[in-house]
């Protein structure tokens, strides 16, 4: 059977990925597709870029980058908790 | 010294570089050549998988097709990107630490069924092999445009050449050549983009090219509004496809890129779970600084075509047009009789005179910039590479489904090692056969439209059968088989009905096109799994205690 620790372990990853899904859907469906026309519109724009297009050719690229930097760090750093957790036992 | 002995030049180089490396790094044994023994380090790997994700098709069709679409272009550049995200948070890091080598291992083992498995190979199968026929096709382009051959026999060169590093060296060898060939493409794709941001924004930066003025002080992309308005197409920033169809075509294309088996099998050449996310992470970085140039080429390219050739008359045209005319890359037709060519759109009410090939954008520009030869020559081995890392990538997981999941897990499981990789060369022969044949005789109309169907497919098959596989306990073999199967049939269906047997537009369901209907199909494997979950016995408890040991961190070593 899942020891408590692990099953720990699983909920604070699976913590940690929904808030970077959201970001994600956020950056790409929310910002670039569904919201964009009234970002267009709206949003002060980055450069001369209408900030909702900007968003779809560059910004949720740069985004994707920086969450999957976010991820690696957050994952590896939660790892070294549970392991010196499982150590500590 | 000519532009073809530059060319010469520089894709010899490449191509000594790329054979050397694949000599010194021959694969000895099943594990190294099948995940390279798995100690690449993150960095390179990181590197070897952005070229192996890279396609000819991203390298030399994406910006034309950015340059043709403006703001309708951005489903490819958030799809293949977005869902390269899905695929490091969701899938890599949990299959890797499964420890099977290839993603119907996976399937089989954790739905504890043979059907599965058979299933999960013909996918993986069907997939790669759509794939490698566009690769092999697009190295033979290159290849007959750059020796003035015909197309077979470029076809031909490219698969010697493909076999020679894919066969022998098996991943170790194909890893560190890709290497090698993700160099070559992000020098050849940046350099000409920042000659070309100087010369037509004043900007070194192609991306900040592209949001900024032009020479003139005008706005870059007010002024190619202006242009597209004039010329009769829509807003470059505005984009024609519908909402709806934007939002499904993208989740298709992510999703579908999630579940794509050649880049997941990528991760299991590093050491540690670890090292995959750190992997992940690098890749996307080494994707972007292509994929961020790409729409600021596509972008600078449109401007360019039409300054260099709208209105222009039959004497003043630029000696590479002719280049490009006598490929077939791009034609025009003086339909008003004036010896002037008219580049029209649909709303502009005349006749348009310029018909030419989404893929000529970027082979083009440096020509129309007027840049320096050996940015051409540079630009040439980029493409190649391109072309030649994917095919090899694919290659492998293609010999690697027949030799492991056919052969040895299904037909004939008494397989010793040493006839395993015997195996896997000679599928990886058996599957370029295949490939080079289809390279030269093209079912051309065919493969632009199965590109839909590898997309649709793995988004509609793979990606929610593995993410039930990892995420839900519960999820039994009755329910991922049913959902796996009617995801498939549905989505294989709807392209089938209408890429190839007629079905019109107006008959689509919600308007909703075949490049966007694996979003649907993926949305019906989630409901038909789950459904039958409910009705049928849960899973043994030894695949239970396997889910629960993915979701643990690698015990230290």
């Amino acid at each position: 059977m899942e020891s408590k620790k692990s099953r720990e372990y699983h909920r604070a990853a699976l913590r940690l990925l929904t808030g970077l899904l959201c970001v994600w859907f956020g950056l790409s469906f929310g910002c670039s597709i569904l919201l964009r026309d009234w970002l267009d519109a709206h949003a002060p724009t980055v450069g001369h870029a209408p900030f909702g297009f900007w968003m779809a050719q560059q910004g949720s690229i740069i985004g994707f980058v920086v969450l999957l930097v976010i991820y690696a760090w957050g994952m590896n750093r939660l790892e070294e908790r549970f392991r010196s957790d499982e150590e500590g036992k | 010294m000519s532009q073809a002995f530059m060319n010469y030049l520089f894709i010899g180089l490449s191509f000594a570089i790329y054979i050397t490396i694949a000599i010194r790094s021959r694969a000895g044994s099943t594990k190294e050549f099948y995940v390279a023994g798995g100690g690449v380090s993150p960095l390179a790997n990181g590197m070897a998988t952005a070229a192996d994700w890279m396609s000819a098709a991203t390298f030399i069709s994406m910006a034309g097709t950015v340059a043709i679409s403006g703001y309708d272009g951005s489903r490819f550049l958030m799809g293949w990107t977005g869902g390269f995200v899905l695929l490091t948070v969701l899938m890599v890091p949990y299959l890797r630490k499964f420890g099977k080598a290839t993603v119907p291992d996976f399937i089989g083992d954790r739905y504890y069924s043979r059907g599965a498995r058979a299933i999960a190979v013909v996918c993986a199968l069907f997939i790669c092999m759509t794939y490698i026929m566009g690769q092999m096709r697009g190295v033979g382009v290159v290849f007959s445009q750059l020796f003035g051959i015909s197309v077979p026999a470029g076809v031909l060169i490219g698969a010697t050449i493909v076999f020679f590093y894919a066969g022998l060296g098996g991943m170790k060898g194909i890893t560190y050549t890709q290497v090698a060939q993700y160099l070559v493409m992000a020098f050849s794709y940046t350099i000409p983009a920042l000659f070309i941001a100087f010369m037509l924004t004043g900007n070194v930066l192609p991306q900040a090219g592209l949001v900024g003025e032009t020479v003139n002080g005008v706005p870059f992309l007010d002024a190619l509004n202006a242009i597209n308005r004039e010329l009769g197409f829509a807003e470059y920033t505005a984009g024609k496809l519908s909402k709806l169809n934007m939002f499904c075509i993208t989740a298709a294309l992510m999703c579908g890129t999630a579940g794509l088996p050649h880049v997941i099998v990528r991760y299991f050449t590093v050491k540690s779970v670890k090292a995959v996310r750190v992997s992940a992470a690098w890749t996307l970085l080494f994707i972007a600084v292509i994929y961020l140039t790409a729409p600021a080429v596509g972008a600078f390219a449109r401007v360019q075509l039409i300054e260099a050739l709208n209105e222009t008359a039959q004497a003043d045209l630029p000696a590479w047009f002719g280049a490009f005319e006598a490929t077939g890359q791009m034609s025009w037709e003086d339909v008003n009789g004036d010896g002037h060519i008219q580049y029209r759109g649909a709303e502009s009410g005349e006749p348009n005179e310029l018909i030419f090939g989404t893929d000529m954008m970027v082979m083009a520009n440096p020509y129309m910039a007027g840049l320096p030869m050996w940015v051409t020559a540079l630009l040439m081995a980029g493409c190649i590479a391109a072309a030649l890392s994917t095919a090899a990538g694919l290659l492998l997981v293609l010999s690697t489904s027949i030799a492991h999941d056919l052969m040895k897990k299904i037909l004939k499981p008494t397989l010793s090692d040493r006839e395993e990789v015997r195996w896997a060369r000679v599928a990886s022969f058996g599957a370029l056969v295949v490939a080079t044949y289809f390279g030269i005789n093209p079912p051309s109309a065919f493969i632009a439209k199965t590109v839909a169907f590898a997309f649709g497919l793995a988004a509609s098959s793979f990606f929610p059968t593995l993410l039930m596989g990892i995420f839900s306990k519960r999820m039994n073999r009755a329910g991922g088989m049913a959902g796996m199967s009617v995801g498939l049939l549905f989505t294989f269906s709807y392209i089938v009905y209408f890429q190839f047997l007629g079905g019109t537009a107006a008959e689509y369901w919600w308007g909703i096109t075949p490049e966007g209907i694996g979003f649907v199909g993926m949305l019906l494997n989630f409901a038909v799994a789950f459904g039958v979950r409910v009705c049928t016995a849960p899973p043994p408890t030894a695949v239970v205690e396997m889910v629960e040991r993915i979701r643990l961190p690698e015990e230290s070593a």
